[in-house]
């Protein structure tokens, strides 16, 4: 197959970066896409030119550090799949792929299609947790939970951190990652007991990051690679109002 | 948890402001249940009778009085919250993407509510000074047929004038296409703002919401086409 | 010829760890906020020790390559975690773990480091459970357990198929907060490229900023490597793209000694390779054995389609050969089972390497709908990858490499030959001897993190209170700038013909080869020399492209392979001098009609390798494996 590229390029942070055009051939329909992007990288350092940067790690979609848009969609044209998890027979042969960052103020670029994501990190850090220490805990049984309400919490605790429905919302809203992690903790009985400082600490992180605010669009829901909820975000505002006013 | 809230109170979060927006959008919706509800009078075909009855009653009842300054404060709040909001989310991407596929996760009209909203704005601009400004600033309008002063004219009669003129309905109706659209997505947003989502109701929520942003809509739209060709007499 | 000494507390095994945490060694809290603890890799056992011991109050510095810590590859892990909490009453107990562990690693594991991992194994599942960990549950709100390979009794804790997600994720949150408290300062994408020694103790590390490409420098009381296995020396594993050995060999080359590099765990059902640009192996649940029927063509170069090969063609070979436990025989054994048959000429699919993996019997068996609801999700997970259909036409699996059991050599307090170094979970090579058990990687990793290092670095930073932070200037710390500077630049002035992946493809050809499935005398000594040939060549002909102070990939890549290159010539001696086949380690010369034949008399030891420069034979240190609680006994299957 034979594709022709248009990639992001952007030397650094400090410099302004173009699209630049590239053509690629002789790609195998099974390889996956970022296997595609090793082969193009490969041509590039043959022909003395620098690669192009971009995160990835576990290539199985679990790790959440792959961040492309691709065609116009964080992820790629698949719904359910991470980048790494994208095959080149998902297009056809002779296409135009773009391929650029997530894009977000929040996220700001490093090099080429690899982004600043410590913001996710930095909203964990205020109140992502439960405060225990090693050590000071009661045997695991002493503590029961519906089932139903594990199961949600699970389903919520799923989130891979990826940064894609930022990437995919229209105001670049944080609302689908921290509202999944706000919801595994209310959603359990260890998690209760500070769920108010909890929600109004990371909410209040997610606005000082500079992510936009949620419209309800569902973009992020549809294009996280996990399909975590929009009930999620309906939660957190639960808790947040709930919060506020109490 | 580790760090103490930087700001206090509810609206100061972006979350806040959208609550307000989600108070004041479904506040707005029972307002035009209640238009809606007294403009229907129309269709009594009793020559406006009717009508200007309800429409003195709302003219003139002290709490309907009130509740129109709680309006026009709820439609204000709408709006510069909207813009704040607006403001806050253009400002998180300001680099925009080379290439994006949007219609592929959300609908347009979801993506465009502050459009719409705008164009709702317009309308109103327009619709107040067609029958709010008269009522109340001029001595243009009777209460009824009866007591009618010469050079008066009944709010019925007003609406007929006014309907006469093809380019107004076309832009009324206009109007209303931009309202449904706003509603389809606002009703259900509100909700889902407030927090108000459960897997038991939410599909019923939706559903309500879209046959609510129809049929509003459709009557909102049916008056002036019916007053233009005569139906309404 | 020893210079070991693992430490091991004197007593009763099972009073071993109690009577040790009674005498040792505390630090007063005024003195651990003095003390600053270097903490490199945030996986499970990482991010865990970096939490626990800043819980403890002591100054924690944490490093990760990736952009954050919630990203190691603990992350991937999907099975579950044991723990001998025998909450199914099926006669559960601390004693039955320990000999799971030690027989699953063909008696090569320190009985009274497995002992006390799996005495603590209860309190991870209490400490998971309280931070959070949405563990799977029964409708009466408690805890649900799977069974697992290589145990009669169901103690594997799951959630979903996410487990390590969910723990990695647990001990992330304990490390954000720790992190949002000022008490652990995190530099993410941060390689170590160097260790600093100062008078024979550990005393810091020299780090890459991998955005910005210049090189720090970091003091510590006490370096912790957490840094993983190194199975991405075979260029395909499960490992994820940026697992690496730099830190751990950095480590080693400063006089940290490495053990039993030659026990690698090939895992046998994994995606095969489809093509030579594949840059990554994908694992297939193990599960998937219960039902699934292995088999390859009994003709040899068949190339028919699976459908269109009548019964009596087919060669369900693990049936044939192992009766008893048929498709479920262990992982070695079924691993080197298909190796023989794709040897033999009976590989199926394009390549020739793989065989297949049958459910056409159970679905006539359970129906359709049964065999979805178990396997669905890796159905359609083959089925994304493959572009083929396992409802139709049978997967075809290979042995992928999965899990490195050697690591760096470390004593019963985690310290390695190098005062003040300690290293945890994969990195080390204490507890899964030469083969590790399912569910045991993830139990290791918060074991080592949240319970055995916070006591144990106590007992030695007891020791060094009076120490002041010594400044970044000190001569040590500019040479060891020096030197990874210097590595740095002749990376980058080589200015070859070869790509660096084009090296690690070849070193991975060499060592899944010779230093693979099946090792020989001869394969290893061909290993060998094919190895120092390929050092030479790359230092003569790769390239890199870009510069130093910049985020550079290419840069980061060669500086791994380049560490993996010396790791392989390792590795290679190690399996060399091992006369015997245990575990992972299959030498085809010690062999009992085709199953492995361990020689205690003579190879009941760890091996562990001080370095002695590049291209100089390591020297081999043996710590005799004593068993006083066990009895050797022959694995077999048949």
């Amino acid at each position: 197959m034979k594709f022709n590229l248009k990639i992001w390029r952007q030397k650094n942070a400090q410099v302004a970066g173009k699209m630049v055009d590239y053509v690629i051939d002789n790609i195998n329909a099974d390889m996956s896409f970022l296997e595609m992007m090793d082969v193009l990288n490969e041509e590039l350092i043959r022909k003395g030119d620098e690669p192009v940067a971009f995160d990835h790690d576990c290539r199985e979609g679990i790790c959440g550090m792959c961040s492309m848009h691709i065609n116009g969609r964080p992820h790629g044209p698949l719904r359910g799949t991470t980048t790494c998890q994208l095959y080149m027979r998902n297009f056809t042969d002779g296409e135009t792929i773009y391929i650029e960052p997530f894009r977000a103020d929040a996220f700001p670029i490093i090099r080429d299609l690899a982004v600043d994501r410590s913001a996710f990190d930095r909203i964990m850090q205020v109140g992502g947790f439960i405060s225990v220490n090693t050590g000071q805990v009661q045997d695991a049984n002493n503590i029961p939970v519906n089932k139903a309400d594990a199961d949600l919490a699970m389903d919520a605790a799923s989130c891979i951190g990826c940064g894609a429905c930022v990437a995919a919302c229209k105001n670049a809203s944080a609302s689908l990652f921290v509202s999944a992690k706000i919801s595994q903790y209310a959603l359990l009985p260890q998690g209760r007991i500070e769920a108010k400082e909890r929600v109004l600490a990371m909410v209040n992180q997610m606005d000082d990051e500079g992510f936009g605010s949620c419209t309800n669009t569902g973009a992020c829901e549809a294009e996280c690679p996990k399909g975590i909820s929009l009930t999620n975000i309906a939660r957190m505002n639960r808790e947040y109002y709930s919060a506020s006013i109490s | 948890m580790n760090k103490k809230s930087t700001k206090s109170g509810l609206f100061s979060t972006l979350i806040g402001k959208k609550m307000l927006m989600g108070i004041t959008g479904l506040f707005l919706i029972t307002f035009l249940m209640v238009h809606c509800g007294i403009n229907m009078l129309i269709f009594a075909n009793d020559g406006g009778v009717l009508f200007n009855k309800g429409a003195e009653f709302m003219g003139t009842n002290p709490l309907i009085r009130i509740m129109e300054i709680v309006l026009f404060l709820g439609i204000i709040a709408h709006i510069v919250d909207a813009l704040v909001l607006t403001l806050a989310n253009k400002k998180s991407r300001s680099v925009k993407y080379a290439h994006e596929k949007p219609n592929a996760n959300s609908k347009w009209y979801s993506r465009w509510m502050g459009l719409l909203g705008t164009l709702i704005l317009m309308f109103l601009i327009m619709h107040l000074n067609h029958f709010w400004i008269v009522t109340r600033f001029t001595d243009h309008i009777a209460h009824s047929e009866l007591d009618k002063l010469p050079g008066q004219e009944t709010m019925f009669e007003e609406m007929k004038e006014i309907f006469e003129n093809p380019l107004i309905v076309l832009l009324y109706v206009a109007s209303m296409v931009s309202l449904a659209y706003h509603l389809l997505h606002g009703f259900q947003s509100a909700f889902q703002t407030m927090g108000w989502n459960h897997p038991k109701y939410t599909p019923a929520i939706k559903k309500t919401g879209f046959w609510f942003s129809v049929i509003i809509s459709v009557l909102f739209a049916i008056m002036p086409i019916a007053m233009h060709l005569g139906i309404i007499k | 010829m020893t210079v070991l000494d693992s430490k091991i507390p004197e007593g009763p095994l099972e009073t071993k760890w109690s009577n040790y945490k009674s005498h040792v060694k505390l630090v007063n809290p005024s003195n651990k906020r003095k003390l600053e603890i270097i903490v490199v890799g945030t996986g499970l056992a990482g991010a865990s020790a970096a939490a626990s011991l800043a819980e403890l109050g002591y100054k924690v510095k944490a490093y990760c390559y990736q952009d954050s810590p919630r990203r190691a590859h603990s992350i991937a892990a999907q099975g579950g975690i044991n723990a001998a909490k025998n909450y199914k009453n099926d006669g559960d107990s601390v004693y039955r773990l320990f000999y799971d562990t030690i027989k699953g690693g063909d008696f090569r594991a320190r009985e009274a480091n497995v002992y006390r991992l799996a005495e603590v194994s209860t309190s991870i599942i209490d400490q998971c459970v309280a931070q959070g960990v949405p563990f799977a549950r029964e409708y009466g709100g408690l805890l649900d357990n799977r069974s697992f390979g290589g145990a009669q009794v169901s103690r594997t804790f799951y959630a979903r198929g996410q487990t390590g997600q969910q723990l990695l994720l647990g001990a992330y949150s304990a490390l954000s907060r720790q992190i949002g408290l000022g008490n652990v300062e995190m530099f993410s994408r941060h390689e170590m490229v160097e260790l600093v020694n100062i008078d024979g103790k550990a005393r810091g590390i020299i780090a890459r900023d991998l955005k910005t490409g210049k090189l720090e420098r970091h003091f510590g009381h006490a370096v912790v490597l957490a840094t993983g296995g190194y199975g991405n020396v075979f260029f395909l594993s499960t490992n994820a793209m940026g697992c690496n050995v730099t830190a751990a060999w950095k480590a080693h080359k400063k006089g940290a000694f490495f053990a039993n590099p030659c026990y690698t765990q090939i895992h046998p059902t994994c995606i095969p390779v489809s093509g030579d640009y594949q840059s990554k192996l994908t694992l297939m649940s193990e599960s998937l054995r219960n039902d699934g029927r292995v088999w390859v063509p009994k003709k040899q170069g068949d190339k028919r389609k699976p459908q269109d090969i009548p019964e009596e063609e087919r060669d369900y070979y693990l049936e044939r050969k192992y009766p008893s436990f048929g498709n479920l025989a262990p992982r070695d054994i079924s691993s080197r089972a298909a190796k023989e048959a794709c040897d033999d000429g009976r590989g199926v699919g394009e390549s020739g390497l793989a065989v297949y993996l049958d459910f056409a019997d159970a679905v006539k068996r359970l129906g359709k709908s049964v065999v979805e609801a178990r396997y669905g999700n890796l159905f359609d997970m083959y089925k994304h990858i493959t572009n083929e259909d396992p409802y139709q036409t049978p997967m075809r699996i290979y042995p992928a490499v999965h899990y490195t059991m050697g690591g760096l050599w470390v004593d019963y307090n985690l310290m390695t030959t190098v005062q003040g170094l300690y290293a945890t979970g994969e990195s080390n090579f204490s507890d899964h001897g030469a083969n590790r058990l399912g569910a045991s990687a993830l139990m290791q990793g918060l074991a080592d993190g949240y319970f055995v290092l916070p006591y144990t670095i106590g007992d030695y930073l007891a020791g060094e209170i009076f120490t002041k932070a010594v400044p970044t200037d000190h001569p040590a710390f500019v040479e060891a700038e020096k030197a990874a500077n210097e590595r740095i630049q002749k990376l980058l002035s080589v200015k070859g013909n070869r790509t660096v992946d084009d090296f690690h493809k070849s070193l991975g050809k060499i060592i899944w080869e010779y230093c693979g499935m099946a090792r020989s005398a001869e394969g290893l000594t061909k290993a060998k020399g094919l190895l120092k040939q390929l050092r030479e060549d790359f230092w003569k002909d790769v390239r890199v492209t870009g510069g130093a102070e910049e985020m550079n990939v290419d840069l980061e890549k060669a500086g791994r392979v380049a560490d993996f290159i010396e790791l392989g010539e390792l590795m290679v001696n190690d399996a060399l001098q091992r006369n015997e086949s245990c575990g992972g380690h299959f030498r085809v010369e010690y062999q009992d009609e085709g199953e492995a034949q361990r020689n205690d008399a003579e190879y009941a030891y760890v091996s562990a390798w001080e370095h002695k420069g590049v291209g100089q034979e390591a020297q081999l240190h043996k710590e005799d494996l004593v068993f006083e609680n066990i009895k050797l006994a022959t694995r077999s299957y048949k």
